[in-house]
Order: C-alpha cells, then sequence, then structure tokens
C-alpha cells in the first residue's frame, strides 16, 4: 500500500494483533444448524420455539481491572466495563433478537446499521461495543512508553515528533464537546496517521479509516477518577 | 426570552457599572445571570445556589452540587468569557473567519451557562416547596396537554433515559402556540436551539456529570429522584409570566 507496516505497540498499548482484527464476535446456536463455512452467514429463522440464534459476548480486557492503576482504578473499570460495556453488549443482543441482521461481524454491523448517516436503533449499542472493546485493546498495564518501530516512524513522519502528536492528541480531547471519543486512526485514502474526534457512538470505521488508538472521553470514562479534571485523566 | 424569566433571590442583577469590581449589585431586575461591565464588554459571573449543596439530599448529593456548580458551570463561564472576548477582537479586526469559527463555543459555553443558570432555579430543598406538584394554570395546562402530571413525568424520564450521550431534557412552552411540550437537546444547546418561541420552563441535566458519582450508570433511578426536588413554583411563575 505504500506506507510502512504498522506495529500496534504503543505507549497506552495494544495487543500484538493488529488493533483492526477485534473479532468479538461469539456465536452460540441454540438450534441445530449446519456449521457455518464462514462468519458471514445467513442463519436459518428456525420455526421452532427458540428463536435467539446468535448473540454477541462481552469481551474481556486482556489485563485485569486493576492493572491500570493508578491511572485508571480498578472501581472505574468495574464499571466501565462491567456496566456500561456491558450494557451496550446485553441491549444490543436484546434488540437483534427480534431483528434480522444476523451473521455480521461486529464492524460489519456497525457499517450496516450506520444505514449511510441514517442509522438504525442498533446502531448505538453496536458502535460502542466494538468502541469499547477497541478502548480496553489501546491501554496496557505500565504503558506510557513510546510507540516502536514502524509506528514511531510513521508518527514522526506525519506528525514531526511523538510529542506533537501528544500535543494534538491532548488537545483534541480537551476541546470536544459533550460526549465523544478522540482517535489516532490511520486515513486508508490519504495514507497517512491522524487525529480525529467523533461524537458519541461514532466510529472511524464508518467512512474506512483505520483506528490505531482510542480513548474514550465520556464523562463515565474518568469522572469517578478525576471528576471534572479531565486534563489530568487525558495525560 | 427565558433569561427575562431567570429572578430568583440571590441571583445577580443587571448591573450597568463599569468598574471591573462591581459584582453587579442592585439595580434593575431582570438578567440574574451574573453579569458585569468592563471595557463595554459584558462579562458573566457565577450565580449563587438560592440554597445549600446539601439542601437537596438525597435526590441529588451535596458532593454532586458542589462539583457541578463550582466547577462545571464555572468553567463553562470562564470559557464563555473568554470566547466573547476573542470574538469582540475578531469583530473589531473584521476577521469573519474567526467569528464563524467562535460560535461553536459561544453555544456550547453560553448555553452551558444560561442551561445551568436555569436548573438551580429548578430545584429547590424539600422543606422549602421541593416535590409539590403544581397548581392551577400550570397544572391544568400539563393535565390538558399530557393528561396528567404522572404522564408528564414518565415522557420526561422516557427522554431522559433514551438520550445518547450529553444533553438536557426540557419541559417547554410554546409561547406561539401556547403549548406545552418535552423536547430535548444535545450536549449543551439551549432551548431556543430547537425552537425560537420556546421558553424553559423545567430543564434536568442529563449529562453523566449531573449524577454520576451517586448513581452510577443508572440514569433512570437518578431522574425518578429529581422529581422530588423539582420546583414547580419557579415553573408556574415562567409559564404564568409568558403566558399573561
Amino acid at each position: 500500500m505504500g506506507f510502512p507496516l504498522l506495529s500496534p505497540s504503543y505507549c497506552c498499548g495494544s495487543q500484538p494483533s493488529p488493533p483492526i482484527f477485534h473479532g468479538l464476535l461469539r456465536f452460540k446456536p441454540v438450534t441445530s444448524l449446519r456449521k457455518p463455512s464462514s462468519q458471514k452467514r445467513q442463519l436459518c429463522q428456525s420455526g421452532r420455539a427458540s428463536k435467539i440464534l446468535a448473540y454477541y459476548g462481552l469481551t474481556t480486557p486482556p489485563y485485569e481491572l486493576d492493572a491500570l492503576e493508578p491511572y485508571m482504578s480498578q472501581r472505574t473499570l468495574e464499571l466501565h466495563w462491567g456496566k456500561h460495556h456491558r450494557d451496550y453488549v446485553d441491549s444490543l443482543n436484546k434488540q437483534l433478537a427480534k431483528n434480522p441482521l444476523y451473521g455480521h461481524t461486529m464492524e460489519e454491523l456497525i457499517k450496516v446499521t450506520y444505514n449511510n448517516g441514517n442509522p438504525l436503533p442498533e446502531f448505538n449499542n453496536a458502535a460502542q461495543v466494538w468502541n469499547h472493546d477497541f478502548f480496553w485493546e489501546s491501554m496496557q498495564p505500565g504503558g506510557g512508553k513510546l510507540p516502536q518501530g514502524g509506528l514511531l516512524q510513521q508518527i514522526e513522519k506525519d506528525f514531526d515528533s511523538f510529542s506533537n502528536f501528544r500535543d494534538k492528541f491532548v488537545e483534541s480531547a480537551m476541546t470536544l464537546f459533550g460526549s465523544g471519543w478522540v482517535w489516532l486512526v490511520l486515513r486508508t485514502e490519504e495514507k497517512r496517521l491522524s487525529v480525529v474526534r467523533t461524537s458519541n457512538a461514532m466510529c472511524p470505521l464508518i467512512w474506512g479509516d483505520i483506528p490505531i488508538i482510542g480513548l474514550d472521553m465520556w464523562e463515565h470514562a474518568y469522572y469517578l477518577d478525576y471528576k471534572e479534571e479531565n486534563v489530568r485523566a487525558i495525560c | 426570552m427565558a433569561l427575562r424569566a431567570i429572578a430568583g433571590k440571590k441571583t445577580l442583577a443587571l448591573g450597568l457599572v463599569f468598574s471591573p469590581c462591581a459584582a453587579a449589585g442592585a439595580s434593575a431586575p431582570g438578567m440574574g445571570l451574573g453579569l458585569r461591565q468592563a471595557r463595554g464588554l459584558v462579562t458573566f459571573s457565577l450565580p449563587d445556589l438560592p440554597y445549600d449543596y446539601g439542601a437537596l439530599e438525597p435526590a441529588i448529593s451535596g458532593e454532586i452540587m458542589k462539583l457541578h456548580h463550582q466547577k462545571h458551570h464555572q468553567t463553562y463561564i470562564t470559557n464563555y468569557n473568554k470566547a466573547l472576548e476573542q470574538l469582540e477582537e475578531a469583530m473589531a479586526k473584521g476577521d469573519s473567519s474567526k467569528v464563524v469559527h467562535l460560535q461553536s463555543a459561544i453555544k456550547f459555553n453560553g448555553g452551558g451557562h444560561i442551561n445551568h443558570s436555569i436548573f438551580w432555579q429548578n430545584l429547590k430543598p424539600v422543606n422549602e416547596g421541593g416535590g409539590e406538584p403544581p397548581h392551577s394554570t400550570l397544572g391544568w395546562a400539563i393535565d390538558t396537554d399530557f393528561g396528567s402530571l404522572e404522564a408528564l413525568v414518565q415522557k420526561m424520564n422516557a427522554e431522559g433515559a433514551a438520550l445518547q450521550g450529553s444533553g438536557w431534557v426540557w419541559l417547554a412552552l410554546d409561547k406561539e402556540l401556547k403549548k406545552l411540550k418535552v423536547e430535548t437537546t444535545a450536549n449543551q444547546d439551549p432551548l431556543v436551539t430547537k425552537g425560537a418561541n420556546l421558553v424553559p420552563l423545567l430543564g434536568i441535566d442529563v449529562w453523566e456529570h449531573a449524577y454520576y458519582l451517586q448513581y452510577k450508570n443508572v440514569r433512570p433511578d437518578y431522574l425518578k429522584n429529581i422529581w422530588k426536588v423539582m420546583n414547580w413554583k419557579y415553573a408556574g411563575e415562567v409559564y404564568d409570566k409568558e403566558i399573561a
């Protein structure tokens, strides 16, 4: 594609697997169906009593809930993951029980329910599930180190320096009005990195960019630990 | 406009005093949004709460009230003043792109100031009448337009709970049509952004900072409880003034 391969090891951290491929879909057929050949399948509309044929699961952060202390408390993780994130998953599954939007990966589901700017009711839940999955992956215990290799090179290329990028990211988070997210994305068209901001549940996947890190700037993400001092939370 | 209706006991009046230190004392009643004037530019200051921080417990904790008032509302005012100063400069220089660029900061921070100034008036300690249902004119209007007070409360709670992200849920008076309606606004958009004829009677802040420390993610519980400290008397006064 003409740009350096990005190594996803970054200060706020991510798993060795590329951040985009958070295949967090868990299918659990409860009636007897033939085994799917690929993830993108249509599930049979069974005539039997139990109609729920698949559900999305709540993925667990790749660390213990107290592992991000002192920057993010266990209490916050318990609530943020255990209540908010879980609520989005449960609500989504409830909605999908009544709606034939089966067989999608989470990324596909977000695009389908975004519906080209006229979002379906499922969009908010689907997008927030994905956003939060990504958020947990964007952090790691003992993080805070600089990114390495290809990612660092690309950051230096597109932002002049890592600290420039960091300033831009922090500034973007600080000037966000209302609820939303701040992202480091790879713009697929321009083939460069960029800091973008989205409102509420919006996700850069929608317009085809590739998120590298995501930061939840909804108040619930930092309020217990930092109250209104979101500057401290971001830094 | 709604601003005229804000006339609490301890609110600050529009004082056309040119001393920068003047906390807008006596003079003409009316605006009540804590105005001062210096160098010709109007600046705003934090209005006092007409009750103690802990006076709305257990519906809303003193910790939340203190943070909400002293930090959040104050920040909106500080940034509103800053934006207005920058706007004045930009206008003087004829810098149109800066003028337009500043609009979102003005709407957000100015809206935050307006909305919260109304909000403090909308709440009242129980021992001062908080939670007492509306009487006469407003009470009848609610029955006419919603069927009953319970139906109105249910509607506002449902819309407040369903609001994605941050925003407000309002009981509004359409002063042209002389009808009540429930509206929501996003972020800090004031009610008037939903219709120039809409006057806010009651507003409920559903930003997470308004309830998170006490109710965590259970916004519906916050909405259920806030009615216990609702200042219907204030809403009735605003209504009567507009309808008259």
